[in-house]
């Protein structure tokens, strides 16, 4: 099984043993940023395919089907589309920063590919200050989204750009506070050992975990500007925000570093909460095992479904105890579900006001990220006592979310009392 | 409970997504939740919309067993009333000597042309037409590359029988045919 979870690690050894020693830290440093490139429009084209086909299918449609099966031809038909089109600058517009300023949003998308463990030994860069990089690097998209704005000269897009800055730096301080809690209980800032102080519990499974997982998730989906907060595109009311004059590929680059952020959000929080490349600890070939005598044995449940339910989790059972699922897989599994996530939250909710949007950062997540900050430091100092020091962090965060939703709850509205009307 | 409004909306999004997927919707039946079938598109070009009867879309000339013998006389009310001025009537036909021609006992039309992307559907010319001469069809797929030659029907491509108006529109077309008998009395 080994083989399989290093085939792509084996892959490259074996490229790099084609060259001569002193070139191959050049050829690895090549590798390794030539296969980002190529696979990041990749996803990036099959993001919008997949959530096209979801977000459809939530709204009882289905989604592309006419090019290619299932529609799977129709992000390469969408991109020649895009190369093809007329490129338009409008006049009165700065030239060299509308041209700068998707580029500038598209960099550091794919730069934060640099530091995503996609499996045992799959890093390009194992930085020890990686979570670190992480946040330089996503704030850079909050300059590109003003430059694109202010470059366009309309006030859609200035308008748009003013409130996406406000909220990008907004909730960059729940989702910095949020990953605190785990640098606490690892020690380290690199991505690699975080993931490897999972093996044991994904961080997930404890209460800051679950507190801390959400926030970043959700300040992520906020900073990638995904509805329902992405104010600052909101169609209804800004057209299309910050990228309204932009047109062609220019147009088709912001959507490639919006879509690849929101990527790399699902797999930053995979890495830091979800465990990362790590399978369960838990040794969940006996929960399978106890699946299947449950189904098996349900008689709610019609004959077939308990039949096939039974030998599917037995399968499941026994492919967890042999191990044959590889790393990578592990990690992509984990990251696209939460992109189903994503689309599942774009598909269920409306986009919030402005106010609710900055509420929600101010008011909820930044007291709520410093009293997961005790938390963790409750949880990690009770760890002889584990089942203890699990109750007495649940408590204290749960007590602090239910007061801060108390203090946090609007005034009911009075009846309206018409003074010149009446 | 703080939040479970929004995992209920999640859930409902969540049971329309299962619905549209055949397997999707055997789960929710195991799981004994009532399903319906979720996916409402039609595939318009593979699949077609069954119309209502009444459903309209461009007037037609009604014509009764041949072609010569169609119901309009030329009276040009129907150029008159049409609000977007589509019709475009020439007659009636006369001969040498500059008497009205006939036909079945009838003038009629030398040209008779409707534009049929300016036409807007209205069914007017139906409705002050004397002669029931005019009827609604019901085909809408009738585009074409060139603007004045595909897109302005002249009298052949108008002219239908009304063994057609009355397949296509039975309840109205009986109407029609019991007010033309009665007048004929």
């Amino acid at each position: 099984m080994q083989e399989l979870d290093q085939v792509f690690v084996n892959a490259k050894g074996w490229l790099l043993s084609l060259f001569p020693i002193g070139l191959r830290p050049w050829v690895s440093i090549a590798v390794s940023v030539g296969v980002i490139a190529a696979i990041a429009p990749f996803i990036m084209m099959y993001l919008t395919w997949l959530e096209r086909k979801i977000i459809a299918r939530m709204q009882n449609r289905f989604g592309p089907t006419r090019v290619g099966v299932y529609g799977l031809l129709q992000p390469i038909s969408d991109g020649i589309k895009m190369l093809i089109k007329e490129d338009i600058v409008p006049r009165g517009a700065d030239p060299l920063l509308h041209i700068l300023a998707p580029i500038l949003s598209l960099a550091p998308a794919i730069l934060l590919f640099a530091v995503m463990p996609f499996g045992r030994n799959m890093i390009a860069a194992d930085l020890n200050v990686g979570l670190l990089y992480l946040f330089a690097i996503s704030s850079i998209s909050s300059y590109s989204i003003f430059m694109g704005g202010w470059a366009s000269r309309s006030k859609f897009s200035i308008l748009g750009a003013m409130r996406g800055v406000a909220q990008i730096i907004s909730y960059e301080v729940p989702g910095v506070l949020s990953v605190v809690a785990v640098i606490m209980i690892t020690g380290t800032l690199s991505m690699v050992g975080i993931v490897e102080a999972q093996a044991d519990q994904w961080f997930v499974f404890t209460p800051w975990g679950i507190v801390g997982c959400l926030m970043f998730f959700l300040s992520g989906v906020a900073e990638v500007n995904r509805t329902p907060f992405d104010m600052p595109e909101a169609e209804s009311e800004l057209v299309g925000g910050f990228h309204t004059e932009y047109s062609g590929m220019k147009f088709a680059l912001w959507y490639m570093a919006e879509f690849l952020e929101s990527f790399a959000i699902c797999a930053f929080t995979t890495t830091l909460f979800l465990g990362g490349w790590q399978g369960p600890a838990v040794p969940f070939w006996v929960l399978g095992l106890l699946l299947a005598v449950i189904v098996a044995t349900g008689t709610k449940l019609p004959a077939p479904i308990r039949s096939v339910g039974a030998a599917a989790m037995l399968g499941a059972a026994v492919l967890w105890r042999t191990q044959v699922i590889p790393s990578w897989a592990w990690f992509l599994a984990k990251t696209y579900a939460l992109v189903f996530v994503l689309v599942w939250l774009r598909g269920t909710f409306p986009r919030l006001r402005v106010d609710q949007l900055m509420g929600l950062a101010w008011k909820f997540f930044l007291p709520l990220g410093l009293v997961n900050i005790v938390a963790a430091g409750i949880w990690w100092s009770l760890r002889e006592t584990p089942w203890f020091g699990w109750i007495a962090s649940a408590v204290v965060l749960a007590l602090s979310a239910w007061a801060l939703v108390l203090a946090n709850k609007p005034e009911p509205l009075q009846p309206r009392t018409y003074i010149y009307a009446d | 409970m703080i939040g479970i409004g929004v995992l209920r909306g999640m859930g409902v999004t969540f049971k329309t997504f299962l619905e549209t997927y055949p397997w999707g919707r055997g789960l929710l039946r195991a799981l004994r939740i009532p399903t319906t079938n979720g996916l409402v598109t039609v595939e318009y070009p593979d699949v077609k919309q069954q119309h209502h009867e009444r459903f309209r879309y461009f007037p037609f000339l009604v014509y009764d067993q041949t072609p010569d013998n169609l119901r309009c006389v030329a009276c040009k009310i129907c150029e008159q009333e049409c609000p977007p001025a589509c019709i475009h009537i020439i007659g009636p036909a006369k001969d040498e000597q500059g008497r009205p021609a006939k036909a079945h006992g009838r003038t009629y039309p030398v040209e008779f042309d409707i534009d049929i992307s300016v036409c807007m559907s209205c069914r007017i010319c139906v409705d002050v037409c004397p002669f029931d001469a005019i009827e609604m069809d019901n085909q809408y797929e009738l585009s074409g590359f060139d603007r004045f030659g595909q897109m302005v029907f002249n009298k052949d491509k108008l002219l239908k029988p009304n063994d057609y108006f009355q397949r296509i529109k039975p309840t109205e077309a009986a109407t029609v045919d019991a007010r033309l008998a009665a007048k004929k009395k």
